[in-house]
Parts: structure tokens; C-alpha cells; sequence
């Protein structure tokens, strides 16, 4: 608001903000762009409602007396896949996974940028060294050693996501406590405060926006990860993208009501988180494009 | 302070250590030796020098995989950006709405591979089987040209935030002295807007060249490779090498190697890129 406002002080000569009828046009036009955009996602809901028979077809027909279902898509891919299940894995495995990676990436960024030595050095190389490896370079190795130590569960795949994922948070952590004065923290020892206590009062609560930021990037990941599930927890408990690839199956015909029904539902959640929470989405989003 | 901290390294690095040795270290290591070996299950490991390497640029599926990846990500790039700064533009002009298309063109983003490719899996083959009676899987050009639908879909919302955010910062005094020189709208766009944005092009040109190219959800819900691999990109014909062809984990491991030095290359030019852009401001 300000800033339009700057804006137009600014630009008393013409404005550069458009005004009149070709506002007009350009809104026409943006709308029209907005609904194509979601074109996607309505033909997906619309033909969630339709008899498996009538969807690859006329997939941009709407649903009539013959072809109209009612819930039974949505009842059979529930029963099919366990796609409720699903959801309950993918939430669980998400959210632990996110806390533990915000907590322990901010506490190790803090010591190994506090601390400085030759160690620490290789540490922080390290970690950043591992934002530039794909997934495909480790899949087979960190597959197998996951079954060895028996980290092949809902609970074990979270110290994965931890190793796996650290590099990047780390990093972003380190780049913002470098930027973070160590007169406090040092006021605050000398005061007697521990580490530990000198962390979760003082140094934590600065660090809270690069912590939303990370813990933003890190949830989209694990959410929509296909890859990594489904290599370390196999098919039988699934979450929602193993889920959904699941019932795709081998090369033989798919129930593409069930498969519409199970898209809608996996999409629900992100729309809501997304309308929830979109203005750190998109800060955080941005903030780690920059930085990464 | 130094001191004290080093005290504590253990209790506040030793869990992240731990799980980066796990999850990173040791299989990247093991990685890196594997492709020099013949195995089935990592135990049984034996040295076989380069040979999976050269079996690796020898195979046809992993030598398409390799011109398909790199025709989509230019291509892709290309689109992606130009439509997104285009868009950008155009959300930069105060009309009101904004922040309502910028929320719209944003969402797709959120969505995993996995769910977006079955999405567009049903909206492709609908159009295709009106128009041209045959579905994704019957030519190689339809898997490309709907990857890259896909793929603008997914990240043009991206893309335009980062541009709107380069194209805001634009000094408003500097469009205002262009004008009162002259220049024509066209001028402006060319000669001030653009120029200023240049560090958010680097940075989108670069989100994009390695989203495209590691792509591996989108893929293997879209096309699956159909028909016969054609359509495979290098990151699913690395999992198809694995898992789907026995005795050749070797060769798997071999080709991730290669991929990931490519990957290397492209995050260390943009660093490059970057940096020498930071020294010219």
C-alpha cells in the first residue's frame, strides 16, 4: 500500500500504473489466465463425481444422469489404497521430520559458525557440498544402508530426512547466524547462562524467520517426496504420492474414478495449508530460492 | 565462549552429524566406489574398473535419456522464464486483483510431482483423444510436449514472484529520467527494467536448468519413459537401470555419477555466475 503510494508521487509526469480501459483488458485478461490455470484441478474434481467408463473419454464433459456416481469413486480408492492411512503416515512423517530437522540443523549451524576451526570448516564445506548431489547419486547405497540399520519405518525415515536434508538448512541457518551480532551471546554467558540455555533464550528466537523459512521448504519436500518413501518404507505403509503411484500399478488398466476421487483428496490438503499459511509460503519459498 | 562451546559441540552437532554420516556421507562415498564395481547387493562387490562406465555410454536408453533431458530443459527454461517475466510484468502494474492471480498462478507449485503428473496425464490424453484419436503413450513428441506443459504449469508462479520481487526494486527515479529522455515503453523494458532484473534472471535460469533437469516425479507419472523409453529422462532412466534390469546395478551407479557431475557443473557455473554478478554492483 505504502508503496503504490510512493509510486504515484513519484510519477506525477504519467503514472505507470494503469488506469481506465486498458486496466480493464489487462484485468479481463489476468482473469481469464487465473481460470486457465485452474482448469487442471476443476476438470480433475468434476470428473472425480463420474463413472470410471466416462473419464478418459470425455474427460470435458460434465457429469450427467448416466455418468454421475455420486461418492463411490472416493469409497472405492479409500478401500483400494488406504488413502486416509496415507495421509495420517504422510502428516506423521512430515511434521517429526520438520521439527527435528528446524531444531537440530539451527543448533548445529550455531556452534559450527560460533566455533572456529579447521573441523568445523570441513563440517560446514560438507554440508553445503551436499546440496549440489542429486538423490539418484545416493538412492541405491542410502537404500541399502537404511535396511542394515534398520531405519526402514515411519520413525527411521525421520533421522534419514535428517541427514539427507541437513545440508541445505544448515546452511541457511549459518548464513543468518553469521549476520547475528555474538555480543548477546556472549552477554549471556558471562551472565552464567549454559550453551544450551544461551541457544533456546537468546540465539533461537532470533533465528525464528529462517526457521519458518526451513521449516517451510523442508515440509513441501517431505510432503510431495515420492522417491525416498517409497525405496526405505516399500508399499506397505504408504504415503500419499506412494499412495497414489500405487494405485497406477504395473502396465494393466487403472480405475481412473478412483484415481480422480484420490487426486482430489491429495490436493485438498495443500490447497488448505497453502490458503492457511501463504504469505510465509511465499516469503519462504523466495527466501530459499535466493539463498540455495 | 569458545571454550564453553566446545564443551557442548557433541550434545548440539553429534544428532545432525550422525544422520548426515548416514544419510549422506556414507552412501555418497560408497556411491562413488560402487561404480567402479560389479555388485547385486553391495556386499558382494567386486572391482571392475571403468567398465561400468563404458557400458554406461555405450547403452542407447541412457544416451536418449541424455538428448531428451537436455532438448526439455532448454526448452523449458525458455518458456518458463520468458512467460514468467512476462506475467510479472503485467502483476507489476497496480491493477487491482493482484494479489488474487498471484495466489492462483503460485498454487500449482505446491502440488508433488507424482499428483501432477496423473492431473495432466487426464488432460493431455483427453485432448488428444478429440483431436487426434491416440493417447500420450502412442508418440515420443506428445510425452515431450506435455512435459513441458506440465512443467510451465508448475513453475511459472514461481518464477514470476522472484521477478516481480527484481522488477519492484527497480528504482522508480530511474524509469522516470528514461521517460523524460523519451524512450518509448519498449526502451524502458529494454534498456533500464531489464537490466536492472538481471541478478533475478540468473537466479530463475538456474532454479530451472536443475528442476528440469532432475526431474523424475513428473516423469514417471506422465509418461512412465512410453514409448519404449523414449520419453525417459535421465534421473528415471537411472531408477530403471537400478531396479528394473538385473546385473546392471553397477551401470546404474555408474550413470548417477556422470548425472551428478553434470548437476555439479550447472550449481558451480551458477556460483560462478553469481558471484561475479555481487562484484560488478
Amino acid at each position: 500500500m505504502a508503496r503504490s503510494k510512493k509510486e504515484k508521487d513519484l510519477d506525477l509526469v504519467e503514472s505507470p500504473v494503469v488506469t481506465g480501459s486498458q486496466g480493464i483488458v489487462l484485468t479481463i485478461f489476468l482473469t481469464f489466465l487465473s481460470v486457465l490455470f485452474l482448469v487442471p484441478i476443476i476438470v480433475v474434481f468434476i470428473n472425480s463425481f463420474k463413472s470410471k467408463l466416462y473419464i478418459s473419454d470425455q474427460p470435458f464433459k460434465f457429469p450427467n444422469a448416466d455418468t454421475f456416481v455420486g461418492l463411490r469413486n472416493y469409497t472405492d480408492g479409500a478401500v483400494k489404497i488406504g488413502i486416509f492411512q496415507s495421509m495420517g503416515w504422510s502428516l506423521f512423517i512430515t511434521v517429526s521430520s520438520v521439527i527435528v530437522i528446524v531444531f537440530l540443523t539451527a543448533m548445529t549451524a550455531w556452534v559450527i559458525t560460533r566455533i572456529k576451526s579447521k573441523f568445523t570448516s570441513i563440517l560446514y564445506f560438507l554440508f553445503s557440498f551436499s546440496m549440489i548431489v542429486p538423490f539418484q547419486m545416493v538412492m541405491f547405497t542410502l537404500t541399502f544402508i537404511a535396511n542394515r540399520l534398520h531405519l526402514d519405518n515411519p520413525v527411521g525415515i525421520i533421522f534419514i530426512y535428517l541427514g539427507f536434508g541437513s545440508g541445505l538448512s544448515v546452511f541457511m541457518f549459518s548464513g543468518f547466524v553469521k549476520s547475528v551480532p555474538i555480543a548477546m551471546e556472549e552477554a549471556a554467558m558471562i551472565d552464567g547462562c549454559t550453551p544450551i540455555q544461551t541457544f533456546f533464550h537468546i540465539v533461537f528466537p532470533m533465528l525464528k524467520p529462517t526457521a519458518i523459512t526451513i521449516a517451510i521448504l523442508n515440509a513441501m519436500w517431505i510432503w510431495n517426496d515420492y522417491l525416498l518413501p517409497y525405496l526405505v518404507l516399500g508399499t506397505e505403509r504408504k504415503t500419499i504420492p506412494i499412495a497414489i503411484q500405487y494405485l497406477r500399478g504395473g502396465y494393466g488398466s487403472v480405475d481412473m474414478g478412483a484415481m480422480m476421487a484420490m487426486l482430489v483428496l491429495a490436493i485438498i490438503p495443500i490447497i488448505v495449508f497453502y490458503l492457511s499459511c501463504q504469505k510465509y509460503i511465499i516469503k519462504g519459498v523466495v527466501a530459499g530460492a535466493v539463498k540455495g | 565462549m569458545q571454550k564453553a562451546l566446545k564443551k557442548y559441540f557433541p550434545i548440539f552437532a553429534l544428532p545432525t552429524v550422525l544422520a548426515f554420516i548416514v544419510g549422506f556421507i556414507a552412501p555418497f562415498l560408497m556411491g562413488i566406489y560402487l561404480s567402479f564395481c560389479k555388485f547385486r547387493t553391495v556386499t558382494n562387490a567386486t572391482f571392475n574398473g571403468f567398465e561400468n562406465y563404458s557400458k554406461a555410454f555405450a547403452n542407447q536408453d541412457f544416451l536418449n535419456a541424455l538428448v531428451f533431458t537436455v532438448k526439455f530443459t532448454v526448452v523449458s527454461v525458455v518458456t518458463i522464464n520468458v512467460l514468467s517475466f512476462l506475467l510479472a510484468l503485467l502483476l507489476t502494474k497496480g491493477i487491482k486483483g493482484t494479489n488474487v492471480f498471484r495466489t492462483v498462478f503460485f498454487m500449482p507449485n505446491l502440488i508433488g510431482g507424482i499428483v501432477l503428473g496423473y492431473i495432466w496425464q487426464l488432460i493431455i490424453n483427453g485432448v488428444l483423444l478429440k483431436f487426434v484419436g491416440q493417447d500420450i503413450y502412442y508418440n515420443a513428441n506428445y510425452g515431450f510436449w506435455g512435459l513441458i506443459v506440465l512443467m510451465n504449469w508448475q513453475q511459472i508462479g514461481y518464477m514470476m514472484i522472484i521477478y516481480v520481487a527484481g522488477i519492484q526494486n527497480v528504482p522508480g527515479e530511474l524509469i522516470e529520467a528514461a521517460k523524460i529522455d523519451g524512450a518509448s515503453p519498449w526502451q524502458i523494458l529494454k534498456s533500464v527494467t531489464i537490466p536492472m532484473v538481471m541478478s533475478s534472471v540468473t537466479i530463475c535460469i538456474f532454479l530451472t536448468l536443475t528442476n528440469s533437469f532432475k526431474l523424475f516425479d513428473q516423469n514417471l507419472a506422465l509418461t512412465a519413459g512410453l514409448p519404449a523409453r523414449k520419453t525417459a529422462m535421465l534421473a528415471l532412466d537411472i531408477y530403471n537401470t537400478f531396479y528394473g534390469r538385473i546385473g546392471w546395478e553397477g551401470v546404474g551407479q555408474a550413470k548417477a555419477v556422470v548425472f551428478f557431475i553434470i548437476v555439479a557443473v550447472i550449481s558451480l557455473t551458477q556460483l560462478v555466475a553469481t558471484r561475479s554478478k555481487e562484484v560488478e554492483n
